[in-house]
């Protein structure tokens, strides 16, 4: 007779560890900064517990459509080297559970930002969950290569709802702050499509490298970073910009542009002579850009505290 | 045979069963914090002590008198 086992893997029971992996810890980091920003720069003072527990809820929304996300796409996480080991493909946790936990999480968090804060900002989680999941990840994502545009929407929503937590509405300055990591997505997605060896191909997801070729990819660089620019100086001219924020803004636009025009130029040759190094760089200067811009708003709201800060003085 | 007590399935759901434990303590933390903000940003303390309706003397003004 022997010890009875129950560690094979029919039987592997997920540890804490595997479902917190199923909330994409990484995106929820981003999350909760732009979304602490679009709060702290509100002109509407929050309570300190109150702004925890909305940045608590956001982060959770956040997880929660990870996990559902998960749930959706274990087909396609299954067959790529990327995300092969993840909870669900690699069979640590399963497809039903992942899917309980999103849904859970989901209501539980929106009800709770309702309930603590107000249910504009409720409101505006339940539609960010809603867009990632349904937009983009149940219909966009499988059918075209613009996908990340319209899909990069969803991470663009925390900023608006930390800003609808402080003020219970919608205003020009949290529109520009949506509209800012809008923009940001594609040239900041591209750069990296463009060095990474992917398998999308492969999992029946059309990205553009693969769709419409390298050099069209190149050009979209360009062209969404062009129409970043006036966005990211436009949101300088607001209440929540100051000098502080624009003089950011200009030498970042310029450093992104210039790095998204020295794409432009290129070839696969050029690329693959020096190994990518410029888009490599471009991506970087992407992953600054928007710290930056949120990181010059926060100042702004700091120095304002000491009555600098914004264009008033 | 040694009877094993404490089985390797025990210690891993040790690990998941204080993981739930610690969410839900956060959690009653949560929902104490937010009553007790609430309730402060209440200008008026009596406007929680009227939550039942029920009227009771000490919610009652009273009059100034006046000569």
């Amino acid at each position: 007779m022997t010890d009875f086992s129950a560690n094979d893997h029919t039987t592997h029971e997920a540890g804490m560890g595997d479902y917190f992996a199923l909330l994409k810890p990484r995106v929820m980091s981003l999350v909760v900064f732009t979304a602490l920003v679009g709060l702290l720069v509100a002109p509407v003072p929050v309570h300190p517990f109150l702004g925890f527990v909305a940045i608590l809820c956001i982060a959770v929304g956040a997880g929660a459509s990870g996990a559902l996300n998960m749930w959706w796409d274990a087909d396609i996480d299954a067959v790529m080297k990327r995300t092969v080991g993840r909870p669900i493909p690699s069979g640590r946790v399963a497809p039903g559970e992942a899917l309980g936990i999103g849904v859970a999480l989901s209501g539980f968090s929106i009800l709770l930002l309702g309930l603590a804060t107000n249910f504009l900002a409720a409101g505006l989680l339940a539609f960010t969950i809603f867009f990632y999941l349904v937009v983009y990840s149940m219909w966009l994502k499988r059918a075209t290569p613009q996908n990340i545009v319209i899909g990069g929407a969803a991470g663009a929503f925390p900023p608006m709802i930390g800003w609808a937590v402080a003020t219970g509405g919608v205003s020009i300055e949290s529109l520009l702050m949506f509209a800012l990591i809008f923009m940001w997505t594609p040239p900041h997605f591209w750069a990296l499509a463009l060095f990474v060896k992917s398998d999308y191909g492969r999992a029946g997801v059309p990205m553009l490298t693969e769709t419409h070729g390298r050099d069209a990819t190149r050009r979209h660089v360009l062209v969404y970073t062009l129409l970043l620019v006036p966005v990211a100086l436009g949101l300088g001219l607001t209440s929540i910009g100051g000098p502080v924020y624009m003089a950011v803004a200009v030498v970042m636009n310029a450093w992104f542009l210039k790095g998204a025009y020295d794409i432009w130029r290129r070839d696969d040759a050029a690329c693959e002579a020096d190994k990518h190094r410029v888009e490599i760089k471009v991506f970087k200067v992407s992953l600054y850009y928007l710290f930056a811009h949120f990181g010059a708003l926060l100042a702004e709201a700091a120095l304002r505290l000491y009555g600098f800060g914004g264009w008033s003085w | 045979m040694v009877i094993r007590v404490e089985h390797e399935l025990h210690t891993r759901r040790k690990g998941r069963n204080a993981g739930v434990g610690l969410l839900l303590v956060g959690f009653i933390a949560i929902v104490f914090g937010l009553t007790v903000v609430k309730v402060l940003q209440l200008d008026d303390i009596r406007q929680f002590e009227t939550f039942d309706h029920a009227p009771r003397p000490q919610l009652v003004p009273i009059p100034e008198v006046t000569e």
